[in-house]
């Protein structure tokens, strides 16, 4: 039986909540609810007309193609981020299991990415791939290929995602690393005994085991890709060239506070508002019940 | 089917060694129990033949074949874990079927080998749940059925009943004795249950500290245990301890009292007695003075403390036994059923 704890007058337990509370009304329910509201309405650049349209905006954004391109866009991107860095994570995570000396050693190494800002995670990345200073471009130029992300759509995208994937990779690292962790080593020795080699160990012993927490990765991991990387986009690429690197979030901004199409914008937040929700109702339904096994 | 040679095997992790120079000859279908008391390095040896751990030096070979350097796939091995290590996201039949489809078996032998495992180990019916919804028990069977399908060289089995209840350690411990028998193959089974290595065990090695301390028939190590440390650790209760003064067959206890021994040896040395050995005399040269006693139904043991000293002693009595603490009571010996031992190392004194 739960027991119940009765506080001897009904206010604390408000209070110790209230600043909880408070932080996720002004910067989550208020801006929300605003932007909601101007997602309804249609305001000229100089804010001196406003009038209310319904849903008017959204019915734009269904029909324009920039957004549609932009949605394509954000999907390719997400995916790509997604599976670059959980699969970069997981081989990192399957030697990271393996080392016995220094393991301290590489692990917080691997785990450092993670505390760097988005911006500052861009910006390293700029200064590697700038065209005519940066590392990487003279040494794709030994090989032939000439890098310049500045003109080129596609090198924006792929230097955009490896920036993304990059800050993410520790992350999934960790939870990898631990999910390996959890599995009886005894399980693995039997396999080996059977007859399995490492490769075939890996695919069908420790993957299938660590489904659950590749499913819960991958949930993140399109929720980072899709909100989280509007740093690093701003840093490399700030959208271009053209409109190569904008992504949903990144076109929010862009048609909102440089285009300054508020209701439009807000629009668009309302929509990937209505994505994140979505994709966390997916993961509780999910994550909850154990995948796999 | 296979024997097995441990020749002058060594393990070290780094500068310690943990153990030192085992020797080891097992026959061709024999079951051998490795038994010793925790960090003994009973476990580590069985995952030496399992090529799980590495071998610092010496020798393993099995069916004559030096497998040092062979993978543990390699070596026609099969292994019971502790914990069953089944493959969680497997059904059993899966399970049972993982090593065969890697070796590549065809798919109708694949399916009659785990039907005819499973025949043998009653658990046909449960072929197609997966681990978590099966008890223990047929956890345990669903190991065992594991290691039989694959028809290996050598069985190892490392600790496979201590997750059971005592009722079915009893049962399961007859089965995988029957099976080994009607299956014949070379058998390693590591315990620190030593009632389970008696009734197991052809042969039974005594490992200490990472020391062979005897390696023998049940028999062999019960009637003439070659250090202290095999005489009290086989039999229960353990056998009695008393310093000696030996003088042309003749020992003095503590007390004061003459036992015979069947020893020409002279000087000090320890007496060994099982107490089920000692035999209620009236005229006897021990004498305990009695402080509990514990009713098992067939038999009593008396404990209590050799007369005039603090020496615990116990004695086994058959029968029941109601009164008596706080009384002196008297026993004998026979000569032959004492054991001495060298105070210093431990080790049998031989007529």
């Amino acid at each position: 039986m739960l027991k119940r704890v009765h506080f001897p007058t009904s206010l604390l337990p408000y209070l110790l909540v209230a600043p909880q509370i408070a932080i996720t009304l002004v910067f989550f329910i208020w801006p929300a609810s605003q932007a909601m509201y101007q997602s309804f309405l249609i305001e000229d650049a100089f804010g001196l007309g406003t009038e209310f349209v319904w849903f008017e905006n959204f019915e734009v954004l269904m029909t324009d193609s920039h957004y549609l391109d932009s949605f394509q866009r954000t999907a390719v991107f997400s995916v790509l981020v997604a599976a670059l860095s959980m699969g970069f994570a997981l081989i990192l995570a399957g030697f990271a299991q393996r080392v016995v000396r220094g393991a301290m050693f590489y692990r917080t190494l691997l785990i450092w990415p993670y505390a760097i800002a988005p911006v500052l995670a861009g910006a390293l990345w700029v200064f590697m791939f700038n065209p005519t200073l940066g590392i990487f471009p003279y040494f794709l130029e030994i090989i032939g290929i000439t890098w310049n992300h500045y003109l080129s759509g596609n090198q924006a995208m792929l230097l955009v995602i490896l920036a993304a994937a990059w800050k993410q990779v520790a992350y999934n690292f960790l939870f990898y690393l631990a999910a390996m962790q959890s599995i009886p080593n005894s399980v693995i020795e039997a396999a080996a005994i059977d007859g399995a080699g490492p490769a075939r160990r890996f695919w069908t012993i420790v993957f299938p085991l660590i489904s659950p927490t590749t499913f819960f990765l991958l949930v993140i991991n399109m929720v980072y890709a899709f909100f989280e990387t509007f740093g690093i986009i701003h840093a490399v690429t700030q959208g271009g060239p053209g409109t190569s690197t904008t992504i949903l979030v990144y076109k929010v901004f862009n048609d909102g506070f440089v285009g300054l199409d508020l209701g439009g914008s807000a629009a668009q937040s309302v929509v990937l508002m209505a994505l994140v929700i979505v994709m966390t109702v997916v993961q509780f339904r999910f994550v909850e019940r154990k995948v796999a096994y | 089917m296979a024997d097995i040679q441990l020749k002058d095997l060594v393990k070290s992790y780094g500068p310690t060694e943990v153990l030192h120079h085992i020797e080891g000859d097992i026959q061709d279908g024999e079951f051998i129990v490795i038994v010793g008391p925790s960090g003994c390095g009973k476990s580590t040896l069985l995952r030496m033949v399992a090529g799980l751990e590495s071998v610092t030096s010496g020798e393993i070979a099995i069916g004559g074949t030096r497998v040092n350097e062979l993978e543990p796939s390699q070596r026609d091995i099969a292994m019971v874990f502790q914990n069953y290590a089944l493959y969680p996201h497997m059904t059993v039949r899966q399970n049972m079927a993982y090593g065969l489809k890697i070796r590549k078996l065809p798919k109708a032998d694949i399916d009659r080998r785990v039907e005819e495992a499973a025949e043998i180990l009653e658990i046909k019916q449960y072929l197609d749940r997966k681990p978590r919804q099966l008890s223990g028990g047929q956890r345990q069977r669903v190991a065992m059925g594991r290691a039989i399908v694959r028809d290996p060289q050598v069985f190892l089995f490392d600790e496979p009943l201590s997750n059971l209840d005592a009722k079915l350690r009893v049962q399961m411990r007859l089965e995988i004795r029957k099976l080994q028998q009607r299956l014949g193959v070379t058998s390693i089974y590591v315990t620190h249950d030593q009632v389970e290595a008696m009734t197991l065990g052809d042969r039974l090695m005594v490992l200490n500290g990472g020391y062979v301390e005897q390696f023998g028939t049940p028999i062999e190590l019960y009637d003439r245990p070659a250090s202290m440390f095999v005489a009290g650790f086989i039999g229960s209760p353990a056998m009695n301890f008393l310093p000696v003064t030996l003088d042309a067959g003749t020992a003095s206890l503590p007390s004061g009292h003459q036992v015979s021994v069947a020893s020409g040896h002279s000087g000090t040395a320890t007496l060994g007695m099982r107490p089920e050995h000692l035999t209620a005399d009236p005229d006897g040269p021990i004498a305990i003075n009695v402080d509990m006693l514990e009713q098992l139904g067939a038999n009593t043991l008396i404990h209590g403390r050799l007369d005039g000293t603090e020496h615990a002693i116990t004695a086994s009595v058959p029968g029941h036994a109601h009164d008596g603490i706080g009384n002196t009571r008297r026993f004998s010996i026979a000569p032959d059923l004492t054991h001495l031992f060298d105070t210093d190392t431990g080790k049998r004194l031989d007529s």
